[in-house]
């Protein structure tokens, strides 16, 4: 083969590299700070003649991205009647929800799990976004909802299982759908007391496999105390039975993020409330419920914390999400199938085409899982 | 128990318009923020002969002193040297690397030249493959390393491309993004220059060489992009020195009969390459490596290690499939291989043993020929003995008879010869003498004979 060649001369090539030396020289270029990032172009005349433009990059990559567009792929799960079709319908602001696409005419409990996922393209502000709602009418809604976990559990596996063989082919597309599940979003109904059996259950199974982000359904029927008490206590259930929900805290890169990331953790679950009618409050019209005893406004954060959920999930932390699926789960999934296949009947690691290393530490982390198909 | 009924909603999406602001404008935002922390990376590869000015002109492109030194010319292969570094401009860290060819277009016999510049962007190509087809792999933080531009040095010679310059770019363009600059320009004159660009333009399109379009497909840059496609290759001079202009200091290059300001762009093209390197291409120079020259590279090596997408019945293979059977096939081969060299040992064995017993038994054939010539002539000395023996006895025996016999002959004698005496002749007398000294003499040759 040509691998003996190639060595012999990069030997070569080696014994003459002045060392790959990184200089950490921080050449600062002393560029006074630009008011706005440069003109696509515009020649720097009268400005710095030490203005080099690697900042330009930052415009460049955008352009990019908005060229592209976005894909997402949230999935909602919970019991029926809990208001999640809504509460998709308001955190996008148009009837994204599969109860608006497919008109019901009536509303039956599937006899069996299904799984439905919609696409919808949508587009603010010259960024356009692929967003894909995969909804699962009929978790928890049976006598004996034992192994409700498995056919969503099988689906995000099949997502994954999908991105990998197109990743895995000799001749790939330029840019690899990707219909991986990024967040999965869990709905909790307000007793008040704390998790039940069936969402410790599907919680814990499905932390591992994908960024879970717990909500409590319906909050208007809690007062304030209550669902404070109830926070805690779905808090400490987590934490007791050892379910990492997003933003999960060994992914923290680093001391900011954490700063963050803790503030979010104090508030999970979010307690919310949909709703996609407008009503007229003080003069505005606004996304609420009408009840006699008087109008929840949905985004008021004395009411709900709707808003915070819309600003973590599309906001400030959607990228983050993304890049957790597909660096982490992801890479965690494909680990264990490529071991599953690559073993040797005598079970040790094969060494020829695929090496395997030392992996980074989060993922590391991840490596002592049982999953279970 | 349960079952799951996938039911997929059109794969066609359907085009959505949204009643409120949503906020997910910013996503582009936050893309950007992360790509800020985690930080870019950008190679590029100069080639180009001793001298031409690639290390000045990357000190003019990124305003810093690298800190190369000159080389020698009398390097004898072509070396390439990388050197990385950490710039910072604003909030935006980039890590560049900038390999330089040393020695290039230096030796008697060019033929190799290019060879090890391709070996280097192919081994920056595998270690990018070798690393995303690891079972636990990091690609986010994998230093990329592969080359994402390369800047061709044209010397300006004023009148075409040299041969080895056309050799070369002809290797390199399926692999990495050329971008051809004329080097030294201010030795040309505005109206040479002019027709020395169509001339190399027309040279690398008759010979078929890609060089890096800008990309035209983006309104927002499309325009500049197609007037500098116009402009390739650029014109470049490179200073590190500054000279006093008005009441500026300046890059330049002063000369008594006026002076070359770098950044003027009547007198060389350098702020255009240095905005469609960097300000308006960068990223597009690091996709074009990597979905294009990087995949390229990929499926070639996969294929030539035998993984095929389809198989004979134009079904879809898996890679693990293919893997699997190679992996057989191969276990299958080395086993095949050790049988035959253990049978060859054997089969070697077994000759030299066949060869030693031969030798064994002709020693042992000759030894037993020399123990019976030894026995045959013992018993022919015996036999020789044996007879001498016979004949000493016979001899011995005749003797004793002789003497016996002598002596009764001599009484006899003795008697006769009063009888005779009176009768005999002193010749008898004279006879018994000589035959008591015969006698004599016998019996001292038989002393002698005994005393043998």
């Amino acid at each position: 083969m040509s691998d003996s060649k190639v060595t012999a001369h990069l030997d070569g090539i080696i014994s003459d590299f002045e060392g790959s030396e990184v200089n950490p020289s921080h050449s600062n270029m002393s560029a006074p700070p630009h008011p706005q990032p440069p003109a696509k172009g515009a020649s720097h005349g009268t400005g710095d003649f030490s203005y080099v433009g690697i900042d330009a990059i930052l415009e460049q990559m955008r352009r990019k991205a908005m060229k592209q567009g976005f894909e997402l792929n949230i999935m909602i799960v919970g019991q029926s009647g809990l208001g999640k079709s809504t509460l998709m319908n308001t955190l996008f602001k148009s009837k994204v929800s599969r109860k608006s696409v497919v008109s019901n005419p009536e509303e039956r409990i599937p006899k069996t799990i299904e799984i439905k996922s919609i696409s919808h393209d949508i587009e603010e502000k010259g960024v356009r976004m692929k967003l894909t709602v995969i909804d699962t009418p009929g978790f928890g809604d049976h006598i004996n909802n034992e192994n409700c976990w498995q056919p969503i559990m099988k689906f995000i596996n099949d997502q994954y299982e999908q991105y990998l063989q197109e990743e895995i082919n000799i001749d790939r597309k330029k840019r690899i759908p990707d219909s991986r599940v990024h967040c999965c979003m869990y709905f909790i109904p307000p007793t008040g007391h704390c998790l039940r059996p069936l969402d410790v259950e599907f919680m814990s199974r499905l932390s591992k496999v994908v960024n879970i982000v717990p909500v409590i359904a319906k909050a208007d029927t809690l007062t304030l105390e209550e669902r404070d008490f109830f926070k805690q206590t779905i808090r400490e259930g987590l934490r007791a039975n050892g379910i990492d929900v997003y933003p999960q805290k060994e992914f923290d890169e680093d001391a900011d993020d954490r700063m963050i990331n803790d503030k979010i953790r104090e508030m999970i679950p979010f307690a919310v409330v949909g709703s996609d009618q407008e009503y007229q409050v003080n003069g505005k019209r606004l996304l609420g419920r009408k009840t006699k005893w008087g109008t929840i406004e949905v985004e008021n954060i004395a009411h709900c914390e709707f808003a915070y959920l819309r600003d973590l999930l599309i906001r400030t932390h959607m990228q983050n999400i993304k890049d957790i699926t597909s660096s982490i789960h992801y890479e965690v999934y494909r680990v264990r199938r490529l071991n599953e296949t690559n073993a040797q009947p005598n079970g040790q690691p094969p060494n020829t085409l695929v090496n395997p290393q030392q992996a980074n530490g989060a993922a590391a982390q991840h490596q002592v899982l049982t999953h279970e198909m | 128990m349960t079952t799951s009924d996938i039911a997929q909603g059109d794969k066609n999406a359907r085009p959505l318009s949204l009643s409120g602001h949503v906020g997910f404008d910013s996503l582009p935002h936050q893309l950007v923020n992360k790509s800020t922390c985690q930080g870019f990376c950008f190679n590029i590869l100069c080639i180009g002969e001793t001298g031409i000015g690639k290390s000045t002109l990357m000190d003019t492109l990124f305003n810093t002193n690298f800190e190369n030194f000159e080389s020698s010319h009398f390097e004898p292969k072509v070396k390439l040297r990388a050197q990385t570094y950490d710039l910072q401009e604003s909030n935006v860290r980039l890590k560049l690397t900038i390999v330089n060819t040393v020695g290039f277009g230096d030796q008697m016999n060019k033929q190799e030249s290019y060879q090890h510049v391709v070996d280097y962007i192919d081994t920056q190509f595998e270690s990018y493959l070798q690393e995303e087809l690891k079972i636990k792999r990091s690609l986010h933080n994998y230093h990329d390393s592969r080359i994402h531009a390369c800047l061709y040095f044209i010397a300006p010679s004023g009148h075409s491309l040299k041969s080895l310059d056309l050799v070369t770019m002809k290797k390199l363009d399926s692999k990495v993004n050329i971008i051809p600059v004329i080097a030294k320009a201010d030795t040309i004159s505005k109206s040479e220059l002019h027709k020395f660009k169509i001339k190399i333009m027309s040279e690398l399109v008759s010979n078929g060489v890609q060089i890096y379009q800008f990309p035209t497909d983006d309104e927002t840059v499309s325009k500049i992009n197609t007037a500098m496609n116009g402009i390739l290759p650029f014109a470049v001079v490179g200073s590190s020195e500054e000279v006093k202009i008005g009441n500026k200091m300046v890059k330049a290059r002063q000369y008594p009969w006026g002076v070359v300001q770098v950044e003027n762009e009547n007198h060389c093209d350098f702020v255009k390459l240095r905005e469609m390197l960097i300000c308006v291409n960068m990223e597009d120079l690091r996709e074009q490596t990597h979905t294009r020259h990087y995949e390229l590279y990929r499926r070639c090596k996969l294929e030539e290690m035998g993984f095929t997408d389809t198989n004979p019945e134009s079904k879809p293979v898996s890679l693990q499939e293919t893997y699997e059977a190679k992996r057989h096939e191969f276990l299958g081969d080395l086993q095949r291989r050790e049988e035959e060299m253990r049978q060859m040992f054997v089969q070697r064995v077994k000759e030299k043993e066949t060869e030693l017993k031969e030798a064994e038994r002709e020693l042992q054939g000759k030894f037993e020929q020399l123990k019976r010539l030894h026995s045959e002539e013992k018993s022919k000395l015996d036999e020789k003995r044996r007879s001498l023996e016979d004949e000493i006895n016979t001899f011995s025996k005749k003797k004793a008879a002789a003497e016996l016999l002598q002596g009764q002959s001599f009484n006899t004698n003795a008697n006769l010869k009063k009888d005779k005496d009176r009768k005999k002749s002193p010749e008898m007398e004279a006879k018994d003498v000589n035959l008591t000294c015969d006698e004599a003499t016998n019996q001292n040759h038989n002393c002698c004979f005994r005393n043998l």
